[in-house]
């Protein structure tokens, strides 16, 4: 129905207050004597009352005044805040949600006059005992809902929102309700007695009203009854506070929608004025268009943004819904949230509603424990259950866990097996892993019995549905009796990540920086030193490490595989070009990146900025490219396509299995080794006769002189060698701690190749040249040594002749290492 | 609109474009828009029917070179003249390279035949049928199959690039 604008604003002002209402009486019992959140309660209800009262409705006001006036007594102290109090204060909230949904269908706020509630509140306030409150609120309990309104459907929040008809019926203990299956005895019990009163915090009630969740769907009307008052409730600590409103206008959604639309032909025309300005030579039109084409990329992110909201607006309404159903499971649960503040675009937030609110619901029910239970076994009496949602690459991933008692994997089994969902054979084969997955088969749960909150059986797999549905994933682990964490992880219509663009190939990509560890730029002379070929496969040293070096054009272009003919064959024999790694003529550029525990460099043409990029998905047609993880549309319209690094590393192991991944390089043993790949390796002893070796490559000079030649520096040794000045290194002390062992008067000093200098190292004894191929063991790796090799069949280690610089002569390192 | 086997009455309006000199239709209600040439960005390593992805408004859309789909000879890198129609089946959207666009067309149930089977083999896959209209024949295009990677025969790639 057409409603008058005022009362659409009085509903929208007045169902935010009822949110803030709800949380504000959860977070006070957490701290009932914080002034101010009780002052703010109490204006918040003072608000209420007025607003309804201005337009005409008179019954709303009169609850509402009631509520007040008990709120009154709390803020002046008169009144000690009770969670008897509470329930009956978040019961009225419910009850003035319910008279919304009649104002919003018939613009009057019905015909019901809440005595019941109305009388529980004065009850409370005048302290005629606690037992006639909870009498009245057992009695509030069992009202049919409000007539007008939508039924509610309270049901677990597993079944679609928009259809309460078709999930189960939810037994709510009223006759208005259709019960498919009987209402659980316990709420059966109260029914027929009044509930034990008092406010004790005792550990578990006698006979507790059942309570029906707090819906959180889209259904207005939620005559839920109030939770039984016996237990402590749960005392939520979410970090998340109501957004300051004065940073913050009311739009509506169409029109941000509507916003949307313009600005995307806008991009279109824009794509058409900038290929047209790309074949036109006028440089006042290309400036001008490339200044139209930035701003109508910001226009449109800023657009997008306005459609991003942080998860928070979501998790708000969790703590009233852990606090209800702790109190009716007579258990004490604790609610944390990190990340409240977490981004996410509406529509995802929409589709993830439910199924969030079913897993924190799970995890109440079945995942922790009774409180003696938990104390039986060592765990504190009050239960966790913590909610964390972080950005992570170009998703957003929510993590649910709870320190409760973890998947029964038997009762998983059997049930499985009552089910026939599996067979007995395969039942004892399945890993604890498989067993866990299976509750996300339609139809499945394990809970004894079936409350009315889940334990429905249509739970997880829905879940499962729902999220996959927006493109997501669900995991869970669970480790028996410490508690169970579900993962969710939803790539994001709209992220956006600080990454790096490069080009390669004439093409742009993105990377993001959350891979990058560092940029190397190296000239052409720096290039020939600073990568190696090892065995076939680039590397490039850096601070002392070998990284694996994966080149992109040739990534992207591979060079012709051998046909099988000819494998088996020396490359050098085969015809073929070598894979341009080989032969590095020219400067690159070198991006280290890290993917897990995988770093490597990547050779791109050019680097150019880092910027903030909005990923977009591919396709679903594209979902197999696993060396992407999105794209994104760069400042002139362009698309770029954005690198998935751990992808990429895979796919760089996979195109040449020779390449080990990152650390591990050239660990592998390759009988066929070609023969174009043996080095050139300089043997020599150091320390007390240990033999070692440089690859020769490196080798400027051998030489010999007299000791009577070393000059100090400073405190360095050198000497004047070829008219310039050689700094040493005695490799001896600087590697074994001993003198070297000197041969006469002479000194073996192998002069290295720096980046502008030479320095020597003064050895033993040079013992042989020898070419070979060998593999390095870095797992023996240490101070200037890059590991052992099996030369000549004898153990030696390879001089990580960088490492030595950094450590004695830092100024002389080869490249530009930082 | 659902062609339902009654009476020749009942008309449906195709798309029509043209790839190697055939014409071929799709129903409207699967058409979003039909684009002359767009800038796109090659996808390295992905199927040669991508021919690349272009920026529709902001959103990233993948281009399949309808040639090579249809087992054609695809286009050379450089071929600028392809045009795109752009399919929008479901929550896919894909744009399909044809080499023309023709005209809306409405058609008559009375002269939908089924494909000859002349047709090569890969179009005939995705064909569903062939108007026959004055002078030549149409082909109906199979929209749903053809935005997908390869035929399901062929093996389809799965949803989820469930990546480690």
């Amino acid at each position: 129905m057409n409603l008058d604008e005022t009362i659409q604003e009085f509903l929208i002002e007045s169902r935010e207050n009822l949110d803030a209402l709800e949380r504000g009486f959860v977070e006070l019992e957490t701290k009932p004597s914080d002034k101010e959140i009780i002052a703010s309660i109490f204006r918040t209800m003072h608000t209420l009352k007025g607003t309804a009262g201005l337009l005409g409705f008179a019954r709303l006001e009169h609850l509402a005044h009631a509520g007040e006036s008990l709120l009154s007594n709390v803020r002046d102290g008169t009144q000690a805040l009770t969670p008897e109090i509470t329930s009956v204060l978040l019961a009225v909230v419910d009850r003035v949600r319910g008279v919304l949904g009649i104002v919003e269908s018939t613009a009057s706020d019905g015909t019901e006059r809440h005595e019941d509630l109305v009388a529980a509140l004065h009850a409370l306030r005048s302290g005629a005992g606690a037992g006639a409150g909870s009498a009245a609120v057992a009695a509030a309990s069992v009202r049919p809902a409000a007539t007008s309104a939508p039924e509610p459907a309270a049901v677990p929040v597993a079944a679609p929102p928009r259809q309460p008809s078709a999930a189960p019926a939810t037994p709510i203990p009223t006759p208005s309700v259709e019960a498919t299956s009987t209402p659980p005895p316990a709420a059966q019990a109260a029914l027929n007695s009044p509930p034990p009163a008092g406010v004790a915090s005792s550990v578990s009630p006698s006979a507790s009203i059942e309570a029906a969740p707090a819906p959180t769907s889209a259904v207005e009307a939620s005559a839920s009854p109030p939770p039984g008052s016996s237990a402590k409730p749960a005392a939520p600590t979410a970090d998340a506070h109501p957004s300051t409103a004065d940073l913050n206008v009311r739009v509506d959604v169409h029109l941000l929608d509507k916003l949307m639309n313009l600005v995307g032909e806008l991009v279109l025309a824009r794509n058409q004025l900038v290929q047209y300005g790309a074949r036109n030579e006028d440089p006042a039109f290309t400036s001008a268009s490339q200044r139209l084409s930035q701003i109508t990329t910001e226009l449109q992110e800023q657009v997008m943004k306005t459609r991003m909201q942080p998860i928070g607006t979501i998790w708000s309404k969790l703590p009233r819904v852990v606090r209800d159903l702790a109190v009716s499971l007579g258990r004490q649960i604790r609610i944390e949230m990190a990340g409240a503040e977490t981004e996410l675009d509406r529509t995802i937030l929409e589709a993830i509603k439910d199924p969030l609110t079913h897993i924190v619901r799970n995890s109440v029910d079945h995942g922790i424990e009774d409180p003696p239970v938990r104390l039986a076994a060592g765990k504190p009496r009050t239960g966790t259950l913590s909610l964390r949602a972080f950005h992570e690459g170009g998703s957003v991933n929510i993590e649910i866990s709870d320190d409760g008692a973890g998947l029964k994997l038997d009762a998983i089994r059997k049930k499985a097996l009552d089910r026939g969902v599996i067979t007995a054979d395969r039942a004892m084969r399945m890993s604890d892993n498989e067993l866990m997955q299976l509750i996300f088969m339609p139809g499945f749960s394990t809970a004894e019995k079936i409350s009315n909150v889940s334990g429905r059986g249509v739970g997880m797999d829905v879940v499962k549905t729902n999220i996959e549905k927006i493109g997501g994933t669900v995991d869970l682990s669970s480790r028996p009796g410490a508690g169970t964490t579900i993962r969710i992880r939803i790539p994001l219509t709209l992220a956006i990540i600080p990454a790096l663009v490069i080009e390669s190939g004439g093409q742009r990509y993105a990377i993001p920086q959350v891979n990058l560890l560092e940029l190397v730029g190296l000239d052409a002379d720096e290039a020939k030193t600073a990568i190696e070929s090892i065995r076939g496969s680039a590397f490039f040293r850096l601070r002392g490490r070998l990284l694996p070096l994966v080149f992109l054009d040739e990534l992207f272009n591979p060079p012709p595989v051998p046909p099988p003919s000819l494998t088996g064959l020396p490359r050098a024999a085969t015809g073929l070009p070598k894979p341009a790694g080989r032969q590095f003529a020219g400067a690159a550029n070198i991006v280290v990146l890290q993917a897990d525990e995988h770093q490597f460099g990547l050779v791109v043409d050019d680097v150019q900025d880092t910027e903030e990029i909005v990923v977009k998905p591919l396709g679903k047609e594209l979902k197999g490219v696993a060396i992407f993880e999105g794209a994104t549309i760069m400042g002139d319209g362009r698309v770029a396509l954005i690198l998935d690094v751990a992808g990429l590393a895979q796919h760089a192991a996979a195109f040449d299995p020779r390449r080990g991944s990152g650390q591990a390089a050239a660990a592998e043993t390759d009988k066929d080794a070609d023969e174009a790949e043996r080095q050139s390796l300089l043997l020599f002893s150091v320390g007390e006769d240990e033999t070692m070796g440089i690859p020769l490559s490196r080798v400027a000079r051998i030489e010999e002189f007299p000791r009577s030649k070393i000059e100090r520096a400073g405190r360095r040794p050198v000497a004047q060698y070829r008219g310039a000045i050689l700094p040493l290194v005695e490799l001896s002390p600087a590697l074994y701690n001993t003198a070297t062992a000197t041969d006469g008067a002479n000194v073996h000093v192998i002069v290295y190749s720096g980046r502008e200098r030479a320095i020597g190292f003064i050895v033993n004894k040079i013992l042989d040249v020898v070419e070979e191929s060998y593999t390095v063991d870095r797992s023996t790796a240490r101070s200037s040594v890059l590991g052992a090799a099996v030369v000549q069949g004898k153990v030696i280690e390879i001089l990580d002749a960088d490492d030595v610089l950094r450590m004695h002569a830092p100024t002389l390192l080869p490249q530009g290492a930082s | 609109m659902k062609l339902e086997a009654e009476t020749g009455d009942v008309t449906s309006q195709l798309c029509t474009f043209l790839v190697d000199e055939l014409h071929f239709g799709v129903p409207v209600e699967h058409v979003q828009e039909v684009l002359r040439y767009q800038e796109m960005t090659p996808v390295p390593l992905a199927p040669a029917v991508v021919a690349g992805l272009i920026n529709l408004r902001g959103h990233i859309v993948t281009a399949l070179d309808l040639r090579a789909r249809l087992g054609l000879a695809p286009r050379g890198p450089d071929d600028r003249t392809a045009m795109n129609v752009v399919i929008r089946i479901g929550d896919s959207t894909v744009s399909l390279l044809v080499d023309d666009i023709g005209d809306v067309v409405e058609v008559e149930q009375g002269s939908f035949e089924s494909t000859p089977p002349t047709l090569h083999a890969s179009i005939r896959s995705l064909v569903g049928g062939v108007y026959k209209l004055k002078g030549e024949l149409l082909l109906l295009l199979e929209a749903g199959l053809a935005i997908q990677m390869e035929n399901p025969d062929g093996g389809h790639r799965s949803g989820h690039g469930e990546r480690s």
